[in-house]
């Protein structure tokens, strides 16, 4: 492996472990606000990408330029965060809070399938394929090796983007700092008069909204088609735990390294490479069960 | 006395039973097939087809005047599901023919089970050779080619018309297929071209979204030739993101199952790479297409459903087109309104057919022998999509691994003589 291979391994691994950022970021904030595992976000990844696909698809052939595309991504994501994460937390998951953590997974889950159906239903079960904004912003040559900007910049700069401004969000802003109070502590925060229930609501939208938008910005690299949830789901998953549910710095350096494994498993041991981000959370998990960033949570009883 | 003498009377008339069965009402058949899941992008243009055709055949009358009837599996809703529906089928809704099915894991698994419940079955598009190369069945047969001749054919023709390049790379799913593909094709070409140099073999998990490392690999290794036996959305992926970064450019890809991705794939797919359709199945089939019966069904299909034909579609004519000819074969040749199960099977022997595509056969180990069809693509303006021209038809008699033969050993005992030995008929488009 010389320096050239090196640095190729490296880039095609800060492309991967940027999409994958991107919708593991709003997995883990909705563990971490609402201690809810939802299940479900993969298929919000999904309709994000179809929604893009079919915004996209629309609005280009009005004749209008591929640069639109990029604007239509954030409308998909905003769409699937208020149109499905809203009514999702509002009518479902606001009456199992209280309830053992294996049926808000079962619940979740059930909405997980109930979308895949629906996927399949509004746009049936052929591959679509919608590249223009790829296009659009051309190729990069390094080391005799081409690049889209879009996967090469564009997505990294997306996810560092997001992990930032999330970030000065919860730290720098009320709105924030009431996330992170109901987090804390639930019941200390209501009783100071901070409503729960709209900061749960909110949250979820913005975590689905981010879901979506990985579909979103995922959907001109790559065919559209049912079960693409289904991946990104245990995919993101394994981030999530392999940081530790809630840990959104963590999920950052989790999804870079599983990015960085799995894309270097291609260069020297590709048989391996499918293994790879489940070795590896398989590993950190039998050293530090609560993942690496995670603190072992005290239960209140 | 009476009684005894009418016993005897009908006891002697059982006999005639087996000469000949009671023509039933309709002939029920069931046809597994996928309708969810990635291997829909095959099921479902079959099953728009299988409804067309029986709906063609009960418009002249049936066969012998039995129309037809055929009912659908999802093999997307899994094994079990599939085998107690298709056990259900048979034993309880008097179903006389299966077609079964898409996925070879599902052939290996519903071969015996037919058997079993001796209801005949056609293997309509599966591709796994080691079905017939394990074992002898009775009520089996397979109405198409299998993986062998289909993995020659692409090594022949790249040998034909790339037969300098000196590096190959494969890029294959992560399953069965890919697996297989890759070791039929790479014992071919060894033994036909020993100085190739194998430089990568990829295996991304099924379905995989992004091929992104594997293709900056590729760049950084420059094979001469990338083989990818992949389909479906795989395909897509990897020819849209192959192209998007210029691969295609740089080296020839081989691709046996991307004429079922053509349309999809529109202007992504550049000119000049090589392409197989896993038989002679091409909606612009070269002897075929002035044919008013192609040209009729080819209307017909793109008015239902939007999109051209593709090899699932040319499989499924292909069956159908058995039934018709083995139970026309067993009606004539015993002189009866309507064949037993013995008939039936005993006309499947040696049985010769024609679907939309050249006559097939079934030769005595039940195999089908199809002649198989690779081109090199062309964006000529005519589609909105890549076509095909250079085309080479090879006889299916040539390419088939020879009766009680294993595929893997035959294929590592030939040489480059052998491109020689391989009747073919070569067309412009």
């Amino acid at each position: 492996m010389n320096l050239t291979i090196f640095l190729l391994a490296l880039f095609d691994g800060i492309a991967y472990a940027a999409l994958v950022f991107i919708v593991a970021l709003g997995l883990t904030l909705i563990f971490g606000v609402m201690r809810i595992l939802n299940v479900a976000h993969g298929s919000l990844y999904a309709i994000g990408a179809y929604a893009t696909v079919a915004l996209t698809g629309f609005f280009l052939s009005l004749g209008l330029a591929p640069a639109l595309s990029f604007p239509l991504m954030l409308v998909a994501a905003i769409l699937v965060g208020i149109l499905l994460g809203g009514p999702i937390e509002w009518l479902l998951l606001r009456r199992i809070y209280d309830k053992p953590e294996v049926l808000q997974l079962l619940v979740t889950f059930a909405v997980f399938m109930i979308l895949e159906d629906v996927q399949r239903l509004v746009w049936g079960t052929q591959p679509y394929f919608e590249a223009r904004a790829l296009q659009a912003l051309g190729n990069v040559t390094v080391f005799g090796v081409t690049y889209t900007v879009y996967q090469l910049i564009l997505l990294p700069a997306v996810a560092l983007v997001l992990l930032l401004g999330l970030r000065f969000f919860l730290r720098r802003t009320i709105l924030g700092k009431l996330i992170t109070a109901t987090t804390e502590d639930r019941e200390a925060a209501q009783s100071i008069g901070i409503d729960a229930d709209k900061v749960f609501l909110l949250t979820f939208i913005v975590g689905a909204a981010l879901g979506g938008l990985g579909g979103a910005l995922a959907s001109p690299t790559t065919s559209i088609l049912p079960g693409m949830g289904a991946d990104m789901i245990v995919l993101s998953f394994a981030v999530v735990a392999t940081a530790g549910l809630g840990q959104i710095e963590g999920a950052a350096l989790t999804a870079l390294m599983i990015g960085l494994g799995r894309s270097f498993a291609v260069y020297v041991w590709p048989e391996v490479a499918v293994l790879v981000p489940y070795l590896i959370m398989v590993l950190v998990l039998l050293v530090r069960p609560e993942g690496l960033f995670g603190s072992p949570a005290a239960r209140k009883i | 006395m009476k009684t005894l003498f009418v016993t005897t009377a009908l006891c002697a008339t059982l006999p005639m039973t087996a000469l000949a069965a009671e023509k039933p009402e309709t002939l029920k058949i069931g046809m597994t097939t996928f309708l969810t899941g990635p291997a829909s992008v095959f099921g479902v243009p079959a099953q728009e087809a299988a409804k067309i055709i029986v709906e063609n055949i009960n418009a002249e009358g049936g066969i012998n005047g039995v129309p037809l009837e055929v009912s659908f599996i999802d093999e997307g809703a899994g094994a079990e599901a599939l085998t107690s529906e298709y056990r259900r089928l048979v034993e309880s809704e008097g179903v006389e023919v299966m077609f079964a099915s898409i996925s070879s894991g599902n052939c290996q698994t519903l071969a015996p089970l037919a058997e079993d419940l001796q209801v005949p079955n056609f293997m309509w598009d599966c591709g796994t050779q080691k079905i017939f190369e394990e074992q002898d069945y009775e009520y089996v047969f397979r109405t198409q080619a299998n993986a062998t001749p289909e993995m020659l054919a692409a090594v022949i023709y790249l040998l034909k018309t790339k037969p300098d390049f000196k590096t190959i790379a494969v890029v294959n799913q992560d399953y069965a297929w890919g697996r297989d593909s890759w070791n039929i094709f790479s014992t071919a070409l060894k033994a036909m071209k020993p100085d190739v140099e194998v430089v990568g073999e990829f295996f991304p998990k099924f379905g995989a979204p992004d091929f992104s490392t594997e293709i900056s690999r590729l760049q950084a290794l420059r094979p001469d030739v990338i083989l990818s036996t992949s389909w479906g959305g795989d395909l897509d992926t990897f020819v849209q993101q192959a192209s998007q970064r210029g691969l295609t450019n740089s080296s020839t890809f081989v691709l046996p199952l991307a004429e079922s991705s053509f349309e999809r794939l529109g202007a992504s797919l550049p000119a000049g790479h090589i392409v197989g359709a896993r038989g002679d199945h091409y909606f612009l089939h070269p002897e075929r297409r002035e044919d008013a019966d192609f040209k009729a069904f080819m209307e017909e299909y793109e008015s239902r459903t939007g999109q051209v034909s593709v090899y699932p579609v040319f499989h499924t004519s292909q069956a159908f087109a058995a039934l018709q000819a083995a139970y026309s074969k067993a009606i004539e040749e015993n002189g009866v309104d309507w064949p037993s199960e013995e008939q039936l099977l005993a006309a499947m022997e040696g049985l010769e057919f024609q679907g939309l595509g050249r006559p097939v056969k079934i030769r005595e180990d039940h195999q089908g022998v199809e002649d198989q069809m690779m081109g090199t693509t062309v964006q000529n303006g005519d589609y909105p999509f890549a076509t095909m021209e250079n085309i080479m038809i090879f006889d299916g008699d040539d390419i088939t691994t020879p009766v009680g033969e294993e595929s893997i050993e035959w294929v590592s005992g030939l040489d480059a003589s052998f491109i020689d030995t391989v009747a073919v008929d070569s067309f412009e488009n």
